[in-house]
């Protein structure tokens, strides 16, 4: 067994493609989420149709136009002119308040003003609805002190944990679980997939050693290795992207050790249902890297999918490892607000460990 | 003479389709035994349950005294086998390699050590010594995983095809390998496709579409079928097959 591991090592520092995958990828990953690849919004362009033109519809258009998010880019006069100004494609939503704004806010406490956005990028729009709900939000609660009636209907939207809304926030755990992923699990797969093909692994299976423990001699060593990575990101995104990290560090790295874990089981099975290095590479990115980034509500917001996916990304674990990185770095959260998903990816992994020994073939 | 091998109404199938037909043989201790056939014939098969990497259909099989279904552990420890594809570790050093295989037979640091001497001498492998496996004549290579493959003193060594696009100067001193550990008292089991190696054999089988049509020594199976050479013998036999490769 510790010539398995030894040897293992031996290879892997020796293939600097493994080497590229194993540290080269996870630091530009980090750093191009972290710098190029922002959601953040600055400088939308917006218009505003004023049909009441008075004290708080104006107050309101400034207050927003004000902020660093927006930019007033012109008044409307007519409703007709809304759908002309998003065909040009500048302006990506348009405010319209209703005649008599602030007297039927002062009046009945309650004022009518639509927000109309630009839904062609689903994303952005619902980041800009939600941006311009708080700052209307907000104004409202400027007003309550002089004003006890309930102010203006807006939807209760409150940027909470994130208030700076920084997109590398979100990204970061995403990054972490991608990362995490694809070098356990594709690497583990890629390399029994490569002692099928050469032919070592008959060798190895006419051998006395046992078959356990060929598997943990592969896993060890990836485990280290995913470890030492995951740290690195941890790292870089503390020192480089200012990340906080609110919770027990302990926690996370538990966590952290439970996922690759996962990963690595997941990736010996895999293994054992290809035959040849290319399959083991195809299989996990159709089944793991594309599922990973699309469904696990790393880029798209799950709650935004048709049903259909919503319920298809509830069987991916890394949607569950990035709830618990969130919580955890984000909102200090500890083992008793995410036993859930802990939970469930401990069971994941048990469903692999298992499928993999059984399918793990001792006669090939 | 003691039997190493005994192989009684041996049948592997894949679905309908037929690999080893009611297998029976024996080999002796200390014997080279070649085991012949077309491609398709279902030697690899044999050689793949007799190594304990499938299982038979039914059948009985004692390898080195051992039971292939209940005693496969000990039959593991007791052989060795060289397949056709090359077998160590391109990215890993001759020391490397040698010191892995060693200790997944489970031999000690000195043995290891001395293995690791003994072969670099005898094979002359000095001046590769740093060099990855990758680096290595093909030859050199082939009669390196001949070495590994018996590090472990095995009673038995099975070789499947070991000389297949090897030079005929390699070749034959591998043969002189084979020959050096059969007279230290190992049975041989060796597959190929050059017939002038069947030659080299003690007792040589023949098999077509699963079956074995024939076993003797060289010498005896040229007269039985009136042939110069063992080519002669093995084409009269081979062209009964009906399998389309």
């Amino acid at each position: 067994m510790k010539d398995f591991i030894i040897k293992e090592f031996k290879q892997i520092f020796r293939d600097y493609r493994s080497m590229i995958i194993l540290f080269g990828i996870p630091i530009a990953q980090i750093l191009l989420f972290g710098f190029a690849l922002t959601l953040d919004l600055k400088n939308a362009h917006i218009a505003v149709l004023d049909n009441a033109k008075d004290e708080h519809s104006r107050k309101l258009t400034e207050k927003i136009a004000s902020s660093e998010y927006f930019i007033l880019d012109r008044h409307l006069n007519s409703a007709d002119e809304i759908e002309d100004i998003f065909k040009e494609g500048i302006v990506k939503e348009v405010l319209v308040f209703e005649p008599n704004f602030s007297q039927n806010l002062l009046k009945t406490g309650q004022a009518d003003m639509q927000i109309i956005a630009d839904a062609s990028d689903p994303n952005t729009a619902n980041m800009l609805v939600n941006y311009t709900s708080a700052i209307v939000a907000n104004y409202q609660q400027s007003l309550l002190p002089s004003n006890p009636l309930n102010g203006i209907v807006i939807p209760d939207v409150k940027f909470k944990y994130n208030k700076e809304l920084k997109s590398v926030y979100m990204f970061v755990p995403g990054v972490i679980t991608i990362i995490l992923m694809l070098v356990s699990a594709m690497m583990t797969s890629i390399s029994i997939a490569r002692e099928k093909e050469l032919g070592t692994m008959e060798i190895l299976l006419v051998s006395p050693i046992k078959p356990y423990q060929i598997i943990v001699g592969k896993v060890i060593p990836y485990l280290l290795l995913s470890f030492i990575n995951f740290l690195i990101i941890l790292v870089l995104s503390y020192f480089v992207l200012g990340m906080p990290l609110g919770g027990n560090m302990l926690l996370l790295m538990s966590e952290s050790l439970l996922f690759i874990f996962m990963a690595l089981s997941l990736g010996i099975f895999i293994s054992t249902v290809s035959n040849s290095q290319q399959t083991a590479m195809l299989l996990s990115m159709f089944a793991l890297l594309l599922p990973t980034i699309l469904l696990s509500g790393f880029i798209f917001p799950i709650k935004n999918m048709p049903t259909i996916l919503i319920w298809i990304s509830n069987v991916m674990p890394s949607k569950f490892f990035i709830i618990i990185v969130k919580d955890i770095m984000l909102k200090g959260s500890g083992l008793m607000d995410v036993w859930f998903e802990t939970l469930i990816i401990l069971l994941f992994t048990l469903f692999f460990m298992a499928l993999s020994i059984k399918k793990f073939k001792i006669r090939l | 003479m003691k039997v190493a091998v005994s192989v009684t109404n041996l049948v592997k199938t894949f679905g309908s389709f037929v690999a080893n037909d009611n297998l029976n043989f024996e080999v002796y201790k200390g014997e080279i035994f070649g085991f012949l056939g077309a491609n398709g014939a279902g030697k690899t098969t044999a050689i793949k349950i007799l190594c304990g990497l499938q299982r038979p259909t039914s059948g009985e099989v004692k390898v080195a005294g051992f039971d292939i279904y209940k005693q496969t552990e000990l039959i593991k420890k007791n052989i060795g086998y060289m397949s056709q594809k090359f077998s160590l570790y391109d990215d890993l050093t001759i020391q490397e390699n040698i010191r892995f295989y060693g200790g997944i037979y489970g031999l000690s640091n000195e043995e290891i050590k001395s293995k690791t001497e003994q072969y670099i001498r005898e094979l002359e492998l000095e001046e590769y010594v740093k060099s990855m496996v990758a680096a290595l004549p093909l030859g050199i290579k082939q009669k390196l995983a001949f070495s590994v493959a018996v590090i472990h003193s095995p009673q038995i060594v099975f070789l499947d095809e070991p000389t297949s696009g090897v030079d005929p100067i390699t070749r034959r001193q591998f043969w002189e390998m084979i020959y050096a550990e059969a007279n230290k008292g190992r049975t041989i089991f060796v597959t190929t496709h050059y017939m002038d190696e069947a030659e080299y054999c003690h007792r040589v089988s023949i098999m077509v579409d699963g079956i074995i049509e024939a076993l003797d020594t060289p010498t005896q199976l040229k007269k039985t079928f009136k042939a110069e050479s063992m080519e002669e013998v093995f084409i009269q036999l081979a062209r009964k097959s009906t399998r389309v490769d």
